[in-house]
């Protein structure tokens, strides 16, 4: 960020430190990186004892359990935890589920933002004002009324029980709202003189306009799907049709001298997200911010 | 409300003089075309964020049971009653507000201060958001297992740390107030991040013009923090307070995974308890109730909130 603009305008706290270069605001800046420093290195611990624990004998661990350590590191674990568990079944399940909850998240809350910012029907206001009090449901709550509903329709089990009440977001639908507006009505009115239809104008002029909230939206919709856990836990009975969060949970508790393979299946159960994260780390944060803010 | 029907008129006037008057079918094709495009989310909003709703006041005045379709029989208002009167209800309630105090002054507060030092960094942005933000994206029950085996007693990482400092740690998962301890720690350590970002970004929002004024004055690093960023982080503040608020009223995952509410019972919070009494005791109605008790609760948490906040921004003091 910084690094585009002029020279002056130098990252906060820098600028303040070259104007005034005593020792007091030096002597500051540098006590804020150590805590900081510090406190992001604690932060990462969990991850790395997982991690080493996993790739240690469990004799080893047995012995000296706070050795990070090993003289016979080891992927043992990895294939025992992966053989035991339908864990390869459960990271398609997720991926499907999560996919499936992307897509539509985004293709049905941008198109009724599209609708409320483009198009004057009637009831629009009224519209508008269900979803505006839809930011207040805590959904979250409902889960014994939601599985009586699921029961009656008869999905309980399937995909779609999963899928289907994570998709219309009101939240979701804010955040393409606001990018939508920001399109200048010319553009619009230009392709209606063309005659393009309202669908053409969604699909050809719109979404690729609000890119950034697709991506927001997107990405958000699929770590919450991904992560959910007491919706998926039950409604999803069987062991090969579960997720990863409700099949790892099953692991908790289970063998107890097992540190290696339960730490290897933490990790693999980290693993997929965390690479997503790794790559898109700045559209993330973006999104979170973009999401929260408004 | 009012506004917008006023709005309305207005809009039609623009949309007919600005638009081609092409043959008084744009009007109705906006309707046509508008419809058609908020009705599929019109259809599952209904579906499945509304209908569960009044399916919950429907079954809550029922004494349904999980176990077999159909409704029961009609028990009117005693569900609630049983609800209103149980002990282990406000208990579980107890527990989700309690666990909401422990956490959310932390999760409002240590965010906001490494958010500001971290910014007071030229570089190395990305580590820390690499180092506070990764938890977040982890599924709630891999945070259990690798927390769970840091407080195996005797053997644990977090339980040994606690010795290096001189310290005997608690009973994590045999004691009340380890257990809460425990999941305390563990909530920090996984959803820490998400305020972090929050922050930063509005710290980011902050013109750099001000604290170059602010220098030239002679304010040193201190004292800028205390009369710029704070303040102008204040609306920021407010929002992450009632996302935090709300996030925490709705706990679950931690304490069902790490502890199943225990020990005996006493950390259990209240979507825990509407979990046992509908589908292990297969009370339907009655956890209908319960849920709609909680409902309402939480409902009303945000409606305050948004009435104080429209209060303090029409108050010109805020910028």
């Amino acid at each position: 960020m910084a690094t585009t603009e002029t020279a002056p305008a130098a990252p906060k706290g820098r600028a303040a430190a070259q104007d005034r270069s005593d020792g007091g605001t030096k002597a500051f800046n540098r006590l804020a990186a150590t805590c900081v420093t510090l406190f992001a290195l604690i932060w990462l611990v969990p991850f790395l004892w997982a991690l080493i624990t996993s790739l240690r004998p469990n004799e080893e661990i047995a012995a000296n359990p706070t050795t990070p350590w090993s003289d016979n590191w080891n992927f043992d674990a990895y294939s025992y935890a992966w053989n035991s568990s339908p864990m390869g079944w459960w990271y398609v399940n997720s991926f499907i589920i999560s996919t499936l909850a992307v897509i539509f998240a985004v293709v049905v809350c941008s198109m009724v933002a599209f609708a409320l910012v483009n198009l004057n029907f009637r009831g629009k206001y009224v519209v508008f004002a269900v979803i505006l009090a839809g930011l207040m449901l805590p959904t979250e709550a409902l889960v014994l009324p939601q599985f009586m509903e699921f029961r009656a329709l008869n999905l309980l089990g399937t995909y779609w029980a999963v899928i289907l009440p994570g998709v219309a977001l009101p939240v979701a639908v804010f955040v393409f709202h606001s990018f939508i507006k920001a399109i200048p009505d010319s553009l619009i009115e230009a392709a209606r003189l063309d005659g393009a239809s309202w669908a053409r104008i969604y699909y050809q002029v719109v979404m690729p306009l609000c890119r950034p909230a697709i991506s927001a939206v997107a990405i958000l919709t699929f770590i919450t799907s991904w992560n959910a856990f007491l919706w998926p836990l039950l409604v999803l009975t069987q062991t090969k049709s579960q997720t990863i969060p409700v099949g790892l949970q099953g692991l908790i508790g289970g063998a107890a001298i097992q540190y290696a393979e339960t730490m290897a299946s933490a990790v693999l159960g980290i693993l997929p997200l965390l690479a997503v994260f790794l790559i898109l780390q700045r559209q993330i944060a973006q999104g979170v911010a973009n999401t929260g803010i408004k | 409300m009012t506004t917008s029907a006023m709005a309305l008129p207005a809009r039609d006037v623009d949309t007919t003089t600005s638009a081609p008057p092409k043959d008084g079918s744009t009007r109705g094709g906006q309707n046509k075309a508008g419809w058609i495009f908020a009705t599929p989310f019109l259809v599952l909003y209904l579906a499945f964020l509304i209908g569960p709703v009044l399916i919950g006041i429907v079954i809550s005045l029922f004494n349904t049971t999980t176990v077999q379709s159909g409704l029961g029989s009609f028990v009117g208002l005693s569900n609630y009653a049983d609800v209103l009167t149980s002990g282990d209800f406000w208990a579980s309630m107890w527990h989700s507000v309690l666990f909401t105090l422990l956490t959310a002054p932390l999760l409002v507060l240590l965010p906001l201060v490494f958010a500001i030092l971290a910014s007071r960094m030229a570089r190395a942005q990305w580590f820390y958001r690499l180092a506070f933000f990764a938890p977040y994206v982890v599924p709630s029950s891999a945070v259990c297992l690798i927390f769970a085996f840091m407080y195996t007693p005797e053997t644990g990482l977090i339980t040994n740390a606690f010795g290096w400092v001189g310290l005997t740690a608690p009973d994590f998962f045999g004691s009340t107030s380890g257990a809460w301890f425990a999941v305390v720690l563990l909530t920090v350590w996984w959803t820490f991040g998400f305020n972090f970002i929050l922050y930063t970004a509005a710290i980011q929002e902050i013109s750099e013009e001000v604290y170059e004024a602010a220098a030239i004055d002679g304010a040193g690093p201190w004292q800028q923090i205390k009369a710029i960023t704070v303040p102008l982080l204040r609306p920021t503040m407010s929002l992450v307070l009632i996302l935090t608020v709300l996030a925490s009223l709705k706990v679950f995952d931690q304490i069902f995974i790490l502890l199943a509410g225990g020990p005996n019972y006493s950390t259990r919070p209240v979507i825990q308890y509407i979990y046992d009494t509908g589908f292990t005791s297969y009370r339907g109605g009655y956890a209908a109730a319960a849920t709609m008790v909680y409902f309402v609760t939480l409902v009303l948490v945000s409606v305050v909130w948004l009435l104080a906040r429209r209060r303090f921004n029409t108050n010109p003091a805020n910028a």
